[in-house]
């Protein structure tokens, strides 16, 4: 394995390791300085690489075996008795098999649970809808305590691991399966729970992004710039709860264009967000969601999924000369609007 | 240590103000699952007023013993049982149910004091008191974590899966009690979804098994004496109790267990309670 540079993450580690990889030596040094924090997975310490910190602290780290529903009351229970839990399995079985655990006995009481969620998406894609999860983020979005982060690489999950450790209340962070390549290639671009980063500015469009489709999307507006001329605004969005309400309303009136881009269900997630947003502002603009078109996904290796669905640079390039196409102009003509 | 004839007197004055209290919490609230709160009141009176350390003036104090009411719908058991205690006045359970009031029936650990974990989902708290336990041990700390289960509760998938963990952990801080009065919603246990044979199920998954009656003050008092001095893991104590118990015509019938009763009604329980009691 990759030498890592300690508590400083940089491109070197991204591109040797994965996110969940820097995630569980990110915990390690997290551990060392705060003896409060537990490790808890269910049969997936491996998979999530929680199982470095498990290493590292084996009397700070308990496999439930295959129980997520038991993991989840369990870590309420730490939490209850003063300890930091961060817990570890898949997305689907954290927030579909666990919902009312997570809703209930974290969520509810209110309690600092940190929950790192792996194989989020459609990044475990050969293994099919049941190791899928396009539903995540809709389903914690709607939990009220839960903060709801879905970093766009290897560093940025090194980032928002640290940062959940001193924010209050339950924290849930999907990460993908493997190697997904990074965008980051240092830490320090200013990571803030609930703040949104402006990865390339722009004037004529804004790709809202997170996860995966950050990278893809600052591709696609540099071939727009230079191929098309276009002034494409990107921004990550890797906190979708709280969301960032002024960056998008800075969006709505400087570029009069949005679309938003994630591995998540079209419905709940991200572009959900987004629009609760813009329609609450009473403010209208051009807009457009991207994401799993409200279906089971396909199966295939992940790559060839974000192809499929518009979400790799080519689908995010078309889908925005399609959108600069459309006419959307401030006139009373509804008919030919977007 | 077997209780002395003082304890016990004084818990069975314990237990029958709770019992009143209960039936009038019951009316106030405007219907309350009655039936289970009676089964448990011996149960969470000996706990209350023998064994836990806490301080109802420090509800938060952090070397205190938890307690788990998995079975959240037993509030209207709960919440009267805490006032007694002196966590607060008795008179703002006349809010029980009502609009912005602190008591639900489920109770809320944010807004009662007293209330360790928030339950009502059923099958969830003893998942939770395996993390309270493991957090003592794992603090070094000396308090104890005991978790009420209802019998039907145990339909859960989710208890077995703590029950398995708190052996495979070997839990030795903590006691499990199942308030085992053998109905639930819609029926008898055993013709809704059997749980025979229950002891065997729990000593096959790891605990030591205590069955008891479990509105015997004395019999609970040796059961918890014994969770307490067992070093090797879990003890599940198996309480056998009436589901209604001390209101004659509550008694062991499926219909009490969530209930309104009117002032007549809960005059006739009263006198029902007050005769158990000698009163």
């Amino acid at each position: 394995m990759a030498e890592v540079t300690g508590t400083t993450w940089t491109v070197y580690d991204a591109n040797t390791l994965t996110q969940a990889e820097i995630y569980g030596e990110v915990l390690c040094d997290l551990g060392k300085a705060n003896p409060k924090i537990v490790g808890l997975s269910a049969d997936m310490a491996k998979s999530t690489k929680i199982s470095k910190f498990g290493d590292k602290f084996p009397d700070r780290f308990f496999n439930v075996g295959i129980a997520e529903q038991n993991m989840f009351g369990i870590s309420a229970g730490l939490a209850k008795a003063g300890l930091l839990p961060f817990v570890s399995t898949m997305a689907a079985f954290t927030t579909m098999r666990s919902a009312e655990q997570v809703r209930t006995d974290i969520c509810y009481q209110n309690l600092d649970v940190k929950i790192i969620a792996t194989h989020s998406g459609t990044s475990f894609g050969a293994a099919g809808t049941t190791h899928h999860c396009t539903e995540d983020l809709a389903i914690t979005r709607s939990f009220a305590n839960m903060t709801v982060i879905a970093p766009a690489d290897g560093i940025e999950t090194a980032n928002a691991v640290k940062a959940c450790v001193n924010y209050p209340g339950p924290v849930y962070i999907r990460i993908g399966r493997g190697f997904e390549p990074p965008y980051y290639e240092k830490e320090d671009y200013g990571f803030e729970i609930g703040k949104a980063v402006t990865i390339n500015e722009g004037t004529d469009i804004t790709l809202i992004c997170c996860g995966i489709t950050v990278l893809q999307a600052a591709e696609a507006a540099k071939t727009l710039k230079e191929d098309d001329g276009l002034s494409v605004r990107v921004l990550n969005m890797h906190t979708i709860k709280p969301i960032d309400e002024e960056a998008i309303l800075k969006a709505v009136k400087e570029t009069r264009r949005i679309i938003t881009f994630e591995d998540h269900n079209i419905h709940g997630g991200l572009g959900s967000a987004v629009a609760d947003v813009i329609a609450a502002s009473g403010k209208g603009c051009a807009f457009e969601k991207v994401g799993i078109p409200d279906c089971y996904c396909v199966v295939g290796y992940p790559e060839d999924l974000y192809s499929h669905y518009g979400l790799d640079s080519n689908g995010i390039i078309a889908k925005v000369r399609q959108l600069m196409g459309k006419d959307f102009e401030e006139d009373e003509n509804w008919e030919d609007e977007v | 240590m077997p209780l002395t004839d003082a304890e016990l007197k004084e818990l069975n004055e314990k237990a029958w103000q709770i019992r009143r209290d209960i039936i009038d919490t019951t009316v106030w609230a405007g219907g309350a699952h009655i039936g289970g709160a009676m089964s448990m009141v011996e149960i969470l009176t000996l706990l209350y007023f023998k064994y836990l350390k806490v301080d109802p003036k420090r509800p938060d104090w952090e070397d205190r013993d938890r307690v788990v009411l998995s079975k959240g719908h037993g509030g209207v058991g709960y919440a009267p049982v805490l006032a007694n205690k002196g966590y607060f006045d008795k008179e703002e359970l006349k809010e029980f149910n009502h609009f912005m009031s602190p008591f639900g029936m489920h109770l809320d650990s944010c807004k009662v004091k007293g209330v360790d974990v928030s339950t009502g989902s059923l099958g969830h708290g003893l998942s939770i008191a395996v993390g309270l336990a493991l957090g003592a041990r794992m603090q070094n700390k000396s308090w104890w974590t005991y978790c009420i289960m209802g019998d039907g509760e145990c339909n859960e998938g989710t208890i077995w899966e703590a029950a398995m963990s708190a052996s495979h952990f070997k839990l030795n801080n903590l006691t499990g009690i199942v308030d085992r009065n053998k109905l639930m919603i819609d029926g008898r246990t055993e013709q809704v979804m059997n749980l025979e044979p229950f002891a065997d199920k729990w000593k096959a998954f790891g605990w030591i098994v205590k069955e008891v009656d479990g509105h015997s003050f004395a019999e609970l008092t040796e059961a918890i004496d014994y969770s307490h001095s067992e070093k090797s893991g879990p003890v599940l104590i198996i309480a056998h109790t009436v589901k209604g118990k001390g209101v004659d015509f509550m008694e062991n019938e499926v219909k009490w267990h969530y209930g309104s009763i009117d002032s007549t009604l809960a005059e006739r329980a009263h006198k029902s309670v007050d005769t158990m009691y000698g009163k």
